[in-house]
């Protein structure tokens, strides 16, 4: 320690004298500035490793004696700032010396200044707690009437910033969108910008501002904004069709080189400029043909100008034919952007001929033909060396994948799956092969064939649905019975002969499937007995190399052969072994065989043959025990409390301090803010995939929601076993489909052909049986989209799932002990299903103050509420039967009309609650009025269209404009080719959401012809807010703990309550009537309550009240769903 | 948008890093390792983008990279990026170190660190990327937009 004081009194003579030190330490007399080079000289210098860590060791100890001491001035604390950010670079802790970096970014000069931000920039991240210090330096310097100043700090808030600061800055922030500076305003719009990307909430009032920054007369605040909107407009289109004209304009103006010459790049105009724009035509021009029609013009211009000199003019050009074939089609555009797509394939540059196999990706939806035209281009590059061009042809060919050419397509992908190594790779197009095999296979032996590849590949890595998936579909089976069997006696030969050959791992994965397939359906084969079978399975029992929750498949496979098998002795070893196992799951499973296989009449009716799909019935309730519990009970045992409440009464006596901070909101997402609420239980984390997990969830029995098929006397069997149905198929002969392949390949007549052309020929035959089924006039069937007859493996009409989802789910439950660690997925659905069945009867075991009881039955009744944008003054629709006052007072003498057709829209929505009339147009000769009915499955638009003139209209035809996050349907009967005179109709639409958003339009137009004159057409829009879609979740508090658990997006904050409602009754009932909240349960001062977003994504809500302030804490399964409901929840709070 | 900016020379050894998504120190080394691993697979005469996959952020990401002698200029991106466009703004980054240094070599990323190009080369960065897709960019880096106006600012030392 002595040298560096030493070291640091000796410099400082030599900094006030402005001299060197005659006989100083060589590092103090160095000038600072070059101090850096010394270190960065020194360690160039240095040979090991070693040395250098000991150099850096020594350089940071003197740098934090230096940063320390009171006695360094600001210069030399920027010089020691930069040799501190060089030694965190190199990966050594400099953590000491950030808060130093926030001093000197608070106290500095211009330049001392801006090197703290750049120190600050490099050593934080986003959610660093020092970061809040920072805050007050930005402000200041945001307020500071030096431009450099404002610059570095706008800089800096674009790059980090605490979320939670925001508001603080905000103000100031967009205040400088006016400043006079462009530079100013820019920097501002990015950081506005960044805002939007960490809490777009946030910045949801200032949208006006953003279009003064589009309109503004410097090119480069226009074109940050530009980012603003693309990413606004990508999450919701319909919001600024209005701005489509401003784009095309601006496009206009950049290619036709309005620019400075200062944003020309190799004499192109703006390239980046312009691509971003084609992007933001491209997402508003989508199926929507009115704002496309604007923009065809401009494309045409840019396609023309983009010459090919360049690079980056190539660049604009594949975003032209991008935005060409995403918009309204026009078929001259189509024409010169197909040819366009031509010159990138055929181009020898390979980056131009990827983009040109891209660019055929989207087309080849709308245009099949076009990939004949390059066919040739497309088989040369399968043959590619570069594995990315390759990868990209074949997930072009999965496009163009039909039932002719599915063999020869997903060969080639098996080809390629063979050779390549990356797990990504592998998992994509694993999935794929089994998407394809399943909608288009030729015939049994490809099929499992093919699965068999893909199991053997994929193994371990694919995604769980496909095996899921492949098992379900040999379980449902479809349509024809006897082809059902023939495929699981092919798929049972083909196991048995893999699992003959000896030395070879299979994936795990595939061992289970095998073992599944086994279980069930060995019974189908002849030539081998159960006895041999389970032999088999018991080999691999032993296998080492096996993991344990495969052996788990592979016992409930002996477990479900064992009824079968005429003698047990290797039963009999195995659960000698088995019951000693070291690993309990395994144990537990033997022991259930163990006791399963001394009573076989049990066994038998237990594990039935085929019936795997087959429902077994359990009492839920677990009535059987009622007598033991009352006896127990009577002889002084303590009454069962649920794991939550254990927990609850626990965490209520340890409950001294609450040590969270009040007034910051923090909002975390993912697994680290697992924790839970103090009210609710921590059991254990039922999400997840390990095989762990999934072996503990099934070794305890789910039995809710089941219904009684068990009774005292033991099972009560419904169906008899169908063996008359039966038909043994003749085993079909194991030749490999790839071979078959081969041989049409190369079948040809080698006489006729010259050999310098087989080569050609070759290409062109696989090209022949690649592209077969592609032409115009044949049924293409493109991506899956439409299920024609084509389809193998189409699944049997789901009568099952409609049973109502929760009978196939828990079948998967009973069973689970015995067969397999069901998907946990499933298990998510199925407390869903579950709980709303269960609701009634949970409900009442939980006490609830009386009031809170009113306020629940509130929710059930229809509750008219006036959302904004109902006209107040409107009486309600339905709030008795006087129908005449309802109607806009000028036309009353449609009223009568509007009576009858609306008699029977009123028995349906009497039932739901509904929102007032609202008229969104009209004219002098009708007018359309809307309300919304808030279904429990959707939302119902009605909208009513009114004749008010004295003449018939014809043709009335009302269209909605599809939007991006909405999926509507049209009720049927509403079409109306004429309308009577003074008359009232209406037009249905059922709207759902297909993804979060807090307000969305619905917009289109109506038009209708007055006794065939001129057509009339009428525009309106309506909005749409989230609280549409929002829906009560009756559920009790254990599932809510459960569901609580499971969800992994949560969002935490305080809200300030006004003083009326700042009891936790009234705040209740505030949300509970506003959201439509359902209030699940109340405990102490905290509450919880929960919901669902249409159609069903629930979410869930904890809350807490301290004195004034709530603490709300929301989670969901769908990660932007909190947010919304937070700031909802904050409109609500403040503003009654 | 730009997820990272990664330099490294043909030995893997990284030259310049910037990640604009907070990864731990581990992770990032990864990262870069496996970038690396990636990219020398390739020939010169392949096409210049990869399907990143695991790396950062799943299958909407890819990596664009340019092989210049010893150096390779690697930028991660998702979707919402034109590959050519990322393509030719390396080449505007390349062009501007060139400009720079004169000639720019790897050397000069290791030795002339203190000069204020190199150690504000990831805050620069930053910048460029912000603005990127502007078309001033290349105006921007030539002239710096704070040294107009605070002449030796670039000057950090």
């Amino acid at each position: 320690m002595s040298d560096i004081v030493e070291k640091t009194l000796t410099a400082l003579p030599g900094l006030f004298l402005q001299t060197p030190g005659a006989g100083g330490p060589a590092a103090a007399r160095a000038p600072f500035s070059s101090r850096l080079g010394g270190l960065i000289r020194g360690i160039t210098a240095l040979t090991s490793k070693h040395e250098e860590e000991k150099l850096i060791q020594q350089e940071l100890s003197n740098l934090k004696a230096a940063v320390s001491a009171p006695t360094t001035t600001l210069k030399m604390m920027k010089e020691c700032m930069v040799r501190l950010i060089y030694c965190e670079m190199l990966g050594y802790d400099a953590s000491f010396g950030y808060i130093h970096a926030i001093k000197l970014a608070q106290q500095g000069n211009l330049l001392e200044k801006r090197v703290g931000y750049l120190a600050v920039s490099l050593f934080l991240h986003e959610s660093h707690e020092l970061l809040l210090l920072l805050v007050n330096t930005v402000v200041k310097d945001l307020q500071s009437t030096n431009l450099v100043e404002v610059c570095m700090a706008l800089t800096i808030v674009s790059q980090i910033f605490p979320q939670e600061m925001i508001p603080a800055v905000l103000p100031l922030i967009e205040d400088k969108l006016q400043h006079s500076k462009e530079i100013i305003r820019r920097k501002a719009v990015l950081a506005l910008y960044k805002f939007h990307l960490i809490a777009p909430n946030q910045v949801q009032h200032i949208h006006v501002k953003f279009r003064k920054a589009l309109c503004d007369r410097d090119v480069g605040v226009m074109a940050a904004s530009l980012h603003i909107y693309h990413r606004m407009i990508k999450e919701n289109s319909s919001g600024y069709k209005d701005l489509t004209g401003s784009f095309v304009t601006i496009l206009k103006q950049v290619v036709g080189g309005k620019l400075p010459v200062d944003f020309n790049y190799h004499s192109v105009p703006a390239p980046w400029l312009q691509i971003q724009l084609l992007r933001i035509l491209r997402l508003l021009g989508k199926d929507d043909q009115r704002t496309s029609e604007l923009m065809y013009d401009v494309l045409d211009e840019s396609l023309r100008r983009a010459e090919l000199n360049h690079n980056v003019t190539y660049a604009i050009l594949f975003e032209c034919v991008h935005t060409v074939y995403s918009i309204y089609p026009k078929s001259e555009l189509l024409e010169k952007a197909a040819k366009c797509i031509g010159k990138f394939v055929l181009s020898p540059k390979i980056n131009l001929k990827y983009l040109g196999l891209k660019a055929l990706t989207y087309v080849i939806q709308q245009d099949p033909t076009l990939a004949l035209q390059h066919q040739m281009t497309i088989i040369e590059c399968l043959d590619h060396p570069d594995p990315i061009i390759k990868r990209e042809t074949l997930e072009l060919l999965y496009r163009i994948t039909n039932a002719q050419n599915i063999t020869v397509i997903v060969q080639k992908m098996l080809e390629y799956l063979h050779q390549s190594k990356e797990e990504y790779i592998i998992v994509n197009l694993v999935g794929k092969i089994a998407e394809l095999a399943e909608k288009y296979a030729p015939d049994n032996a490809w099929f499992i064939q093919t699965m068999n590849a893909v199991f053997s590949v994929g193994g371990d890595v694919m995604h769980p649905d496909i095996p899921n998936n492949f098992l379900r579909l040999l379980a449902e089976g479809f349509d024809d019975e006897t082809e059902n069997q023939q495929l699981r006696l092919y798929a049972v030969q083909s196991y048995l002969t893999l699992l003959d050959v000896e030395n070879v791992f299979y994936p795990q994965r595939f061992l289970q499937v095998m073992s599944w397939v086994l279980g069930e359906y060995s019974y189908l084969i002849d030539k081998e007995t159960p006895e041999e079978v389970i032999t088999k399975l018991y080999k691999l029992l032993m296998n080492d190399s096996i993991s344990s929750e495969t052996k788990a498949w592979l016992i409930a496979a002996v477990t479900k052969l064992t009824p079968q098998a005429q003698s047990s002795n290797i039963v009999e070893r195995l659960i000698q072994e088995f019951t000693v196992s070291l690993d309990t799951c395994l144990r537990q499973h033997a022991f259930e065989l163990k006791h399963l296989h001394e009573n076989a009449e049990l066994m038998k009716s237990l594990l039935p043959v085929n019936k795997s799909c087959e429902d077994m019935v359990v009492d839920a309730s677990l009535s059987f025990l009622d007598s033991h519990v009352a006896e127990e009970l009577s002889q002084g045992a303590a009454p069962y409390k649920p794991h939550h409440q254990r927990q609850e009464e626990k965490l209520s006596q340890e409950k001294v301090l609450n040590f969270e901070p009040y007034g910051l909101s923090s909002s975390s997402s993912g697994f680290t803010g697992r924790q839970s609420p103090a009210g609710i239980s921590l059991g254990s984390d039922i999400s997840g995939n390990s095989a762990e997990t999934g072996l503990k969830e099934t070794s305890s029995l789910k039995l809710e929601g089941i219904q009684k098929l068990w009774g005292k006397e033991g099972y009560l069997p419904k169906k008899e076993s169908k063996t008359g149905e039966e038909t043994e198929a003749p085993p079909i002969p194991q030749e490999s489909v790839i071979e078959n392949v081969d041989q049409t390949i190369t079948k040809k007549d080698p006489s006729q052909l010259l050999t310098q052309s087989k080569e050609e020929k070759e290409k062109q035959l696989l090209a022949s049986s690649l592209f077969v089924g592609l032409g115009s006039e044949s049924t293409v069937n493109l991506l899956g989209k439409a299920d024609t007859t084509s389809h193998k493996f189409r699944r049997k009409s789901k009568v099952k799932e409609t049973k109502s989802g929760e009978t196939a789910i828990a079948h998967n439950m009973t069973r689970s002990s015995f067969s397999s660690p069901t998907n946990v997925t499933y298990e998510e659905d199925y407390y869903l299903d579950n709980l709303r069945d269960r609701r009634d009867k949970e409900l009442n075991d939980f006490t609830l103050s009386a009031e809170l009881l009113d306020s629940e039955s509130l929710t059930d009744l229809p509750l008219v509420e006036k959302l904004s944008n109902c006209r107040p003054s409107t009486p309600s629709l339905f709030a008795d039967d006087n129908m005449e006052v309802f109607h806009p007072p000028q036309s009353t003498t449609a009223s009568l009309a509007n009576e009858i057709s609306l008699a029977s829209l009123l028995e349906e929505t009497t039932e739901h609650m509904h929102s007032d009339l609202m008229e969104v147009c009209n004219n002098d000769t009708m007018s359309l009025s809307s309300y919304k009915i808030w279904k429990d499955d959707c939302l119902l638009m009605v909208w009513l269209v009114s004749n008010k003139s004295g003449l018939e209209l014809e043709g009335v035809n009302l269209e909605i404009a599809p939007a991006e996050n909405f999926k509507i349907t049209e009720q049927p009967g509403c079409c109306l080719p004429i309308t009577e005179a003074e008359n009232t109709k209406n037009f249905q639409y059922r709207v759902q959401m297909e993804k979060p958003f807090t307000e969305g339009t619905l917009s289109g137009f109506i038009n209708y012809q007055v006794m065939n004159t001129h057509a009339v057409q009428l525009e309106f829009s309506v909005n749409l807010s989230l609280l549409d879609f929002i829906r009560p979740l009756n559920i009790s508090t254990e599932d809510f703990g459960k569901l609580w658990l499971s969800f992994a997006n949560d969002v935490k904050q305080n809200v300030k309550m006004s003083e009326s409602q700042a009891a936790l009754p009234s705040a209740l009932k505030t949300l509970q009537q506003k959201l439509r909240l359902h209030v699940v349960d109340i405990i102490g001062s905290e509450g919880l309550l929960a919901c669902q977003l249409l159609p069903s994504i629930p979410c869930l809500l904890h809350f807490r009240v301290h004195g004034d302030v709530l603490v709300l804490w929301f989670r969901s399964s769908c990660s932007t769903l909190p947010d919304y409901l937070l700031y909802q929840c904050q409109k609500v709070m403040e503003g009654s | 948008m730009i997820q990272a900016i990664l330099v490294f020379n043909n030995h893997g050894k990284p030259r310049l890093v910037r990640f604009y998504q907070r990864f731990p120190e581990e992770i990032q080394q990864q990262i870069v390792r496996e970038t690396f691993h990636l990219v020398l697979k390739r020939d010169d005469n392949i096409c210049n983008f990869l399907e990143g996959g695991s790396l950062i952020g799943g299958s909407d990401y890819k990596l664009i990279y340019r092989h210049y002698a010893t150096l390779y200029f690697v930028f991660c991106v998702d979707s919402s990026e034109s590959e050519l466009g990322i393509l030719d703004l390396i080449q505007v980054f390349v062009e501007t170190l060139d400009k720079c240094f004169e000639n720019v070599c790897e050397l000069d990323l290791i030795f002339h660190m203190d000069k204020g190009g190199l150690s504000a080369a990831p805050a620069r960065a930053v910048s460029a990327v912000k603005n990127i897709n502007l078309p001033e960019m290349p105006r921007n880096i030539n002239i710096g937009d704070l040294s107009i106006k605070v002449p030796n600012l670039s000057q950090f030392v």
